[in-house]
């Protein structure tokens, strides 16, 4: 009896080092990466290639982050991915309330079809769109604009931010907002004064979600942009790999401020995060 | 395009014919009728514009384009049939191109699986503490948080022949412009930025399982790995089939971190459909063959497309 409960007991210890091993391996492949790349902020550039590497440095300092932070022209990316992500995730929001809205509480004819479409343009290459969307454009006048790279993020986050709150408005009795319909009020009272409200942690979700999507994208950025002063945080990142002599020192602590953003996001929001981008892409 | 008969029909069954009587309607038909008809028509209709500009007309555009003699630089182009996809699929790297896209698809795909099923279930595991699991959590999903262009300048910072990884490996090997590496590299700095979602995903689906089914699995004597194939894999299968259809999509798109690692090169090597599109179009002004290339794409993404709304529709 005491010697099965014994082996048992060891079984689950042998068990447990070897699961604690596992997440440790795991750990080290994924963050030793990013620890380099925070190691390698604060060092001199001279030290960066230096034979043995080491982690940490006598000449550990800022000075990588004050350059980039006192250079107005990389100042400029930052405001560029605030402005155009702040005002995305805002737009996407408003947008996709509003057919989410339709798609969760009304039946009408183009119903099955329309979500269908929202469904599969999710899966349109980037990259179809891009050469008709240069000459787009440019006839709109849109090109090198704010609104021409707002626009054009909007429509890769919508279909995701509709098909997540019209999943979010499904889980939501219907009771609640037609007894407000039923009242005489319209149905803008009834989606804005009691459904979005209740709807928070879902709308969370979705909001941090377009902004990460707005705030890391690149190829549209690259090409619907010219002008140093219209460029984003991830082209300036590219920008600053181009130039002949390689700060590494430089290029990784803009990759950290261009990151900030959305770890303190992540970091904040995990609960939300998580939730909703299983619920949204996995039973849409 | 993706409506399959069930649906036509579904849809035809209910035409807005009015009610043969006029009696004041009771129960679920009076629902449809608060407010006005048009309604919901009005809540879709900023979506439906900016759909119909921004993603219809564009897409309409391309395979317009891609029928054209040489679009955007000349002033009348002409109708050229499939001239322009007859010259792209004949043409060599358009091959070594798909080659390469498959290859780094599929292997990225399947390690993504592989990672995000071994990490999704250590980091379930009971024999952790909650606070510990949360902390490697945090960690593990790192990588999926930063954009293309971090990863492609960190990795090139970690893969330099004088850089730390060869140091780790006692190595000395140029990584990323190495003509037998190049694509082996940038797949697994595409693995390592990958696996996250997917062991989210499973994550999720791991802590839906409930506790019962193993505890039944157990009393019938079944061991770890028994209890693994019979109750674990069958109840994720549905979230498995689901991403790696997603990851098989967004995978094949990838275009931002190949650019900014290797750009195609050493010699195309690492050329994949994405990149081979973007030099006709910006590097040569190829537009017309640009666009075929971007619809050829377009039409292989669809095919991948077409199983995940079949598979999703099955599961609601």
């Amino acid at each position: 009896m005491t010697t099965t409960t014994i082996s048992r007991t060891r079984q689950r210890m042998t068990k447990k080092v070897l699961v604690i091993l596992g997440l440790l391996a795991g750990a080290a492949f994924a963050g030793f990466p990013v620890l380099w790349m925070l190691a390698i902020s604060f060092k001199s550039n001279t030290e960066i290639f230096e034979y043995p590497p080491r982690l940490v440095t006598e000449s550990f300092s800022f000075d990588a982050y004050v350059t980039i932070l006192t250079d107005p022209e990389k100042v400029r990316f930052f405001v560029n991915s605030y402005v155009v992500s702040l005002s995305v995730t805002a737009f996407t929001l408003v947008v996709a309330i509003l057919a989410a809205y339709a798609f969760s509480r009304f039946e009408f004819r183009f119903k099955r079809p329309l979500n269908m479409i929202i469904v599969s343009v999710q899966a349109v290459p980037p990259i179809t769109l891009l050469i008709p969307y240069f000459g787009l454009m440019v006839t709109l006048g849109l090109y090198n604009t704010y609104p021409g790279l707002i626009l054009t993020y909007m429509v890769f986050t919508l279909p995701y931010a509709i098909i997540m709150m019209t999943g979010y408005f499904n889980t939501l009795p219907r009771e609640l907002d037609e007894a407000v319909r039923v009242d005489g009020a319209g149905s803008m009272t009834a989606l804005w004064r009691i459904l979005v409200p209740i709807s928070v942690p879902g709308i969370v979700s979705v909001g941090v979600y377009t902004f990460m999507i707005a705030w890391n994208e690149y190829l549209f950025a690259l090409t619907l942009t010219k002008t140093q002063d219209m460029r984003t945080v991830p082209i300036g990142i590219q920008l600053l790999m181009g130039q002949h002599s390689y700060e590494w020192n430089e290029m990784m602590a803009m990759s950290i401020l261009g990151s900030v953003p959305v770890l303190i996001l992540f970091l904040f929001f995990q609960r939300y995060f998580i939730g909703g981008l299983t619920s949204g892409s996995v039973k849409s | 395009m993706m409506i399959t008969t069930t649906t036509t029909l579904t849809e035809s069954a209910e035409p807005s014919a009015p009610p043969p009587t006029p009696t004041p309607m009771q129960g679920p038909a009076r629902r449809r009728r608060l407010g006005h008809p048009g309604e919901p028509y009005a809540f879709i209709a900023p979506t439906a514009v900016l759909m119909l500009v921004l993603m219809i007309v564009p897409i309409v555009l391309v395979i317009g384009y891609s029928f054209m003699d040489n679009v955007i630089t000349k002033k009348n182009p002409e109708f050229v049939g499939i001239e322009n996809f007859v010259e792209v699929l004949t043409d060599g790297v358009f091959a070594t191109a798909l080659g390469n896209t498959l290859f780094f698809t599929i292997v990225s795909v399947v390690a993504h699986l592989l990672l995000g099923l071994g990490f999704s279930m250590l980091l379930n595991s009971p024999l952790v503490s909650r606070a510990s699991r949360a902390v490697f959590r945090v960690i593990y999903i790192l990588p999926w948080l930063f954009t293309a262009a971090v990863i492609a300048v960190l990795w090139r910072m970690l893969l330099n022949p004088n850089g730390v990884v060869n140091y780790l490996l006692s190595s000395d090997v140029e990584w990323l412009s190495s003509p037998s590496l190049a694509l082996g590299a940038v797949t697994f700095i595409n693995i390592w930025a990958g696996y996250p979602f997917f062991m989210i995903s499973l994550l999720a689906g791991l802590q839906g399982i409930p506790a019962d089914l193993y505890e039944a699995a157990t009393v019938d004597g079944a061991n770890g790995w028994q209890r693994f194939r019979n109750v674990t894999l069958p109840q994720l299968r549905p979230i498995i089939i689901s991403m790696t259809l997603l990851d098989l999509i967004w995978t094949s798109q990838q275009f931002a971190l190949i650019w900014m690692t290797t750009g195609g090169g050493p010699i195309h090597v690492t050329e994949m459909l994405s990149t081979f599109t973007y030099k006709l179009a910006f590097s040569r002004y190829e537009f017309a063959l640009a666009s075929t290339s971007a619809v050829i794409i377009l039409l292989l993404s669809m095919v991948l497309a077409f199983f995940y709304v079949r598979h999703q529709r099955a599961r609601d």
